[in-house]
């Protein structure tokens, strides 16, 4: 299996879990300019980013080309227990995408 | 032989089908798609009213935008956005002086803390504009970064 290009951790401290995420994206907005042909490097960027606590979306997150390289998100949310599954997913403007679980710890 | 590889294929294309149909079938917050116009509009006030139907927003002291003064890199500005107001249904991050001012915006569940941390692109000096959505009311903040390296196309 290949690797995921996202890395994320959640973590359970009194009733909120903190969830952070990074994901491995070139993120191109499009107005770049390839140095040696002088042409336009075509935009390729994370359009949406879904993350789902036990199946229930809790962030949506709609992301424009001006999100950084290589994307973090971190976002907060109650009614979470220890050992609860996390789901993050992205799809970007190409219709590429990718997705990860992990447990809260 | 033929008839073995046929089968494989016709296997593996069924298999994407199942994959691309589970994928349209995740719940979603929204069912509003990608805002296309918003993220591509050019001014500040197109950009939310794009986004929330209003351009109108309330100024708050109520939201924390946590950035740093002065970035050294453009390309990598970490920006993080809290509020106190209750019933947050969405935060955008709007960088002012960008080509495309919207950067992201984050719908919420109601579990959700009114609280987004990530890290954007500024291309040169400008304020960052965080918007709140919060119990049908628009309300805004901003915050002064200012940039020594662009981080669009430098």
């Amino acid at each position: 299996m290949a690797k995921s290009t996202i890395r994320a951790r959640a973590r359970l401290k009194g009733d909120t879990t903190t969830v952070k995420a990074l994901i491995t994206h070139k993120m191109e907005t499009g107005q770049r300019k390839d140095k040696k042909t002088g042409k336009l490097i075509p935009a390729h960027f994370i359009q949406e980013v879904t993350c789902q606590h036990n199946g229930k979306t809790v962030v949506l997150a709609q992301w424009g080309p001006a999100v950084s390289k290589n994307p973090y998100i971190s976002y907060q949310f109650t009614g979470a227990a220890a050992g609860d599954t996390i789901i993050i997913s992205w799809v970007d403007n190409k219709g590429e995408k990718d997705s990860t679980s992990t447990k809260i710890k | 032989m033929q008839r073995r590889s046929f089968l494989k294929g016709t296997l593996a294309g069924s298999a994407v089908a199942v994959a691309v149909g589970a994928g349209l079938l995740q719940p979603r917050l929204v069912l509003a798609a990608w805002p296309k116009s918003a993220f591509e509009a050019k001014a500040v006030q197109d950009a939310v009213s794009g986004l929330y139907g209003s351009a109108e927003s309330t100024p708050s002291s109520d939201i924390t935008i946590k950035a740093p003064d002065i970035a050294e890199n453009g390309a990598v500005v970490p920006v993080s956005v809290s509020t106190t107001l209750g019933n947050v249904t969405s935060i955008g991050v709007l960088v002012e002086k960008n080509p495309t001012p919207l950067a992201a915006n984050f719908e919420l569940a109601p579990n959700a803390k009114g609280y987004i941390s990530t890290r954007i692109k500024m291309g040169k000096t400008s304020s960052v504009i965080a918007i709140v959505v919060a119990g049908g009311k628009t309300y805004s903040a901003r915050k002064e970064v200012k940039v020594t390296i662009g981080g669009c196309g430098g």
